[in-house]
């Protein structure tokens, strides 16, 4: 094998894992609540313009723009619960996903209103250069979004498996009803919910931004792997996002470098179609 | 009997008076539509056309004599209408060609623009102004490369740009310089996104280097809105081309430029074409790591003084400071030569502006931009479009080709970051 062939496949489990990192956000709102958030790409874009802002004004990069991100955007998930959410899950389908896709473009339009439509990006060296292993380039940012995917992914799964909020977040999911008849309140654990995805995917935008360029529109690009990341993963499945997202980098990447650039999202989308026939419910996803 | 008759005559007159009134009332300004992507990735080009054509209605409405041949400029309003004012209508074509359409189907059934400008990416300006085609509505644009546009037996489509071809052109007489002084450049490759603009412009430069025995060694097309660029970077890092040729919009020109520093590639010689790579967005966030990067330009600021220095100095008003580019310049060029022909008509009829169009004959010293003049052919395309090759120094782009025109020569290998 080439040494370019691995150096491909190296940067198709990199951007994979990112895959994988703004999409666990989206997969948990769907597990939790039957919700499809048309916003998430959005959110993703929010987080990107925290750390922008974060570095612009504090002159720090992602390992303080982060975690800010993450806090902003868990505070407008609980916003957009109370404020959004919960009344349109009481409506029809149509008005949940008419809901959160208005949400979207609401985002992307205050957010063009504020920063302009001029692309900015986070400078290039804030987290580090480019390592040379056995002449494979890894960019320090892209580890780092990586690892801090493996770690986001694992620590969702060990809260939702491990802990009592973790269960009692569960079940609300199970049985809205019959869990407010043990005494947890599925507003509350929704809200908390709401306020993990959205902090989780603040944190991938966040992380993203500093090897990609932020603009308002970013979201439109990002938000339909995510959609496709998580269906191929199983819907609710946080684990699954991950195993999907590392399998579409490497099969994008590895399809673009030997097919062609144009010809990788047929590959992608004609083997998720296959899958789907086989396998509709996901790769790790219940039916 | 008399009286009633008298009473008739006079309510008749009275009623042409005020019909008459309202004619001229609505003379006074004249309507054009300007679709441009206001969202959507390319917004930022937009957003920069969009500040390019306010200034050019603000220096045309309220008159400014300092602006030497430059036509409508001299008075306030246009002089043919008796000073009418001109009121421009934005639309978004929200990066879509059918939203494009949508736009100027809008503009010109429900706006009542008198003529159309526009739309930025060359699969837009396709749809666009099919519309216009149909309406017969004036389409001028100043923008658009893609060869087809003018190939397809319209008559109310006009194009002051030079185009894919002229530019093939330009890089082809380049190329052929540098490899007499020495440089290499056997071995080309191709990299293009993949919509109406890209495409035809790699198959302008394709078929035009192979008649002159340069052969196109690796042709990667890909799509704008992508989210990773790794694999068409190694692409390249594995044929090792002498030039690379990018054909791309903003967001995947500044994903191009990290990419190429993330993996350490970097060619003996790149050559932008424009578009993405003149986007001020690009050189702001991505510019210090492709340095030396060579592109194409009709414009020039000029030094302190001249009109398109005074026109840059307004403009930077509108942009919030960015200096005029060549892309928002050559929009504005477009719009200033239909301007001058619906002063020249003196009517907003289209049919009289298309005649006006026509007969236009503009020289270089009546323009902003670098062209030998504004004169269409039978197809609408401006036959005296020319430009010339710059390369990116620090900041700012600077002439280094064809020889007359260069201020420094051109340096080698590139640079990067």
């Amino acid at each position: 094998m080439s040494s370019i062939l691995v150096q491909v496949i190296v940067g198709g489990l990199l951007l994979g894992a990112v895959y994988a990192l703004f999409s666990s956000g989206l997969t948990l709102i769907w597990g939790m609540m039957n919700i499809v958030n048309f916003a998430h790409g959005d959110f993703v874009m929010l987080g990107m313009y925290v750390a922008f802002v974060v570095w612009t004004v504090l002159g720090v990069g992602p390992f303080v723009g982060a975690p800010v991100a993450a806090l902003v955007l868990a505070t407008v998930g609980i916003i957009v619960y109370f404020g959004l959410i919960r009344s349109v899950m009481k409506g029809p389908m149509l008005a949940q996903i008419l809901g959160t896709f208005g949400l979207a473009l609401l985002l992307r339009y205050t957010v063009f209103w504020g920063f302009g439509a001029n692309f900015l990006t986070l400078p290039g060296d804030l987290v580090g250069g480019t390592y040379d292993v056995f002449g494979i380039k890894l960019q320090a940012s892209r580890l780092l979004a990586g690892v801090v995917a493996l770690l986001v992914t694992l620590g969702l799964h060990l809260l939702l498996t491990r802990t009592s909020l973790g269960s009692k977040m569960l079940a609300v999911s199970e049985d809205a009803t019959a869990a407010q008849l043990m005494g947890i309140r599925p507003d509350s654990m929704q809200a908390i919910a709401w306020a993990i995805a959205a902090g989780a995917t603040g944190l991938a935008g966040a992380l993203i931004a500093t090897f990609f360029y932020i603009s308002p529109s970013v979201g439109e690009t990002l938000g339909i792997v995510a959609f496709v990341t998580v269906s191929l993963g199983g819907f609710g499945s946080v684990p699954g996002a991950l195993v999907a997202g590392l399998l579409i980098g490497v099969i994008e990447s590895v399809s673009a470098y030997l097919i062609g650039g144009v010809y990788k999202d047929i590959v992608v989308y004609s083997l998720f179609l296959c899958f789907l026939w086989f396998r509709p419910q996901g790769l790790m996803g219940k039916m | 009997m008399r009286l009633k008759h008298i009473v008739g005559l006079l309510s008749a007159a009275a009623m042409s008076v005020v019909l008459v009134g309202a004619a001229s009332a609505q003379e006074k300004t004249v309507k054009i539509g300007v679709i441009f992507p206001l969202s959507g990735n390319a917004a930022s080009a937009g957003v920069h056309g969009k500040a390019a054509i306010e200034t050019a209605v603000e220096i045309i409405n309220t008159g400014n004599p300092g602006l030497g041949n430059l036509p409508v400029t001299k008075n306030a309003g246009l002089k043919g209408l008796g000073g009418a004012k001109v009121e421009v209508v934005f639309a978004d074509n929200q990066g879509t060609p059918a939203a494009g359409q949508n736009q100027a189907l809008r503009l010109i059934t429900e706006e009542k623009v008198v003529a159309l400008t526009g739309a930025y990416q060359s699969g837009i300006t396709v749809t666009a102004s099919a519309i216009a085609e149909k309406y017969g509505i004036p389409f001028v644009n100043g923008e658009s490369v893609a060869a087809n546009l003018t190939e397809r037996g319209f008559k109310w489509f006009f194009r002051t740009t030079p185009v894919a071809g002229d530019f093939a052109r330009i890089y082809l007489d380049f190329l052929k310089d540098m490899k007499a002084a020495g440089q290499k450049v056997d071995n080309i490759a191709l990299v293009h996104e993949n919509t109406e603009y890209g495409t035809s412009v790699a198959n302008v430069i394709t078929a035009l280097f192979k008649e002159n025995g340069l052969a196109i060694a690796q042709d990667i097309a890909y799509s704008a809105n992508t989210t990773d660029l790794q694999s068409q970077v190694l692409q390249l890092k594995d044929k090792k081309p002498d030039v690379v040729i990018m054909i791309s919009y903003t967001s995947d020109a500044i994903l191009y430029a990290k990419t190429f520093q993330a993996l350490d590639y970097k060619p003996p010689m790149m050559i932008a074409d424009n578009a993405g790579f003149s986007d001020p967005s690009t050189l702001k966030t991505v510019g210090k790591s492709i340095q030396g990067i060579f592109n194409r330009s009709s414009f020039a600021i000029g030094a302190a003084g001249t009109p398109t220095y005074l026109i840059n100095e307004m403009y930077k008003k509108k942009s919030g400071g960015d200096d005029l580019d060549d892309t928002a310049a050559r929009q504005m060029q477009g719009f200033f030569v239909l301007m001058d022909a619906i002063d020249r008509a003196g009517s907003t009829e289209p049919a009289k502006i298309q005649a006006a169009l026509k007969a236009t004959d503009l020289k270089p010293d009546q323009l902003i931009m670098g062209y030998k003049g504004v004169k269409f052919d039978e197809k609408g395309q401006n036959i005296l479009a020319a430009g010339l090759v710059i390369q990116l120094e620090g900041e700012n782009y600077v002439p280094v080709w064809p020889k007359q025109l260069a201020k420094t020569a051109p340096v080698f290998p590139y640079k990067g970051w």
